[in-house]
């Protein structure tokens, strides 16, 4: 059975984010006033062929925490979910 | 002068796609008398080695984070073990990431406080010289390195800075703090010593001509504790006996 994986890389609290600080520096020129504490992130998506939801979690979690993030300066979040198409695509 | 003194020493010079100074690493090492050679990443045994140098570049592009991809790579496996006997191994830029991320190093390197790409000479001090590469220092000593990089802004757990400090692990600092590193740490060292990696590129500063003359320092002191280790020191004494 195929699942989709998503997993968002992004700085932990308190680890300095200078691309997110010189976006956030643009918005009141834009008008945005009202935006704040902004984090910039990346997304993985991924589609793991596993038996049951809780296996494809596993792998999506130990690829996240193994490769995709560095646990000293960023954290990771993973959702998994069925596809209905069973191909892993949205 | 020294061409004689690190004869006998086995060097290796580790190759990733995307790594870029090793042929500068290559000929510093080589010009201090030492047998260098470079090891591509999908080789494994690194028994014959008395030392290794992980150079700067972008290894595997730097994709994902620089040195996440490199860590995997088959030669890491020979790293870690020659790491974990004592043998000498030198990270240097890039090759400093690819060392954190295998945790051969405490910490991670994040992007430059400024967010810009730093490339300038900078004046570096030793703050200890528990670790191969200041070994042949003195701790307040000056040196002025290069650096050439974007991530190069050294981070660790806060009460992780303390250990380090105080288990003489920082190595060297900046002493005015280019790119937002904790403590204008430089350099960083194992706990052992015998692991050390470093933002500052020696190797481009080994000839008065190049600047500056200084990394030759950082390179010897490497190179010693290499010889040290190997009981190859015979050509030391005897060129320190003979006063060269």
């Amino acid at each position: 059975m195929k699942f989709a994986a998503v997993v968002e890389v992004s700085a932990l609290e308190g680890i300095a984010d200078p691309e997110a600080a010189t976006i956030e520096r643009a918005l009141p020129l834009l008008g945005f006033d009202a935006v704040g504490e902004l984090r910039v992130g990346r997304v993985f998506r991924f589609a793991v062929e596993a038996p049951d939801e809780a296996t494809a979690r596993t792998t999506a979690d130990e690829l996240a925490h193994r490769l995709l993030a560095n646990p000293v300066i960023q954290r990771a979040v993973v959702s998994v979910n069925p596809t209905a198409s069973g191909t892993g695509s949205e | 002068m020294t061409a004689a003194t690190y004869g006998g020493l086995n060097v290796a010079v580790v190759v990733f796609p995307g790594s870029n100074c090793e042929h500068d690493v290559l000929q510093a090492v080589s010009g201090l008398g030492a047998h260098a050679e470079l090891f591509w990443h999908t080789e494994r045994s690194m028994e014959r080695f008395d030392a290794i140098v992980v150079p700067g570049g972008f290894a595997h592009g730097d994709y994902l984070r620089p040195g996440a991809i490199a860590r995997f790579s088959p030669v890491m496996d020979g790293v870690c073990e020659a790491a974990a006997n004592g043998i000498p191994v030198l990270g240097i830029c890039n090759g400093f990431q690819v060392l954190t991320e295998a945790h051969l190093l405490p910490g991670a390197l994040m992007r430059n406080a400024a967010g810009r790409f730093l490339c300038r000479t900078v004046e570096c001090e030793v703050v200890s010289t528990s670790s191969v590469l200041t070994a042949g220092t003195s701790v307040g000593q000056r040196l002025m390195l290069p650096i050439n990089h974007f991530e190069g802004n050294y981070t660790c757990d806060a009460d992780y800075l303390d250990t380090l400090a105080n288990s003489g692990q920082i190595a060297l600092r900046y002493v005015s703090n280019p790119n937002g590193s904790a403590r204008s740490i430089a350099a960083v060292a194992n706990a052992a010593g015998n692991v050390v990696g470093l933002m500052p590129h020696p190797e481009r500063a080994c000839t008065a001509l190049m600047g500056s003359s200084d990394g030759r320092i950082l390179l010897e002191s490497f190179l010693t504790a290499a010889a040290d280790r190997t009981g190859r020191a015979d050509a030391v004494d005897a060129a320190i006996a003979a006063g060269v």
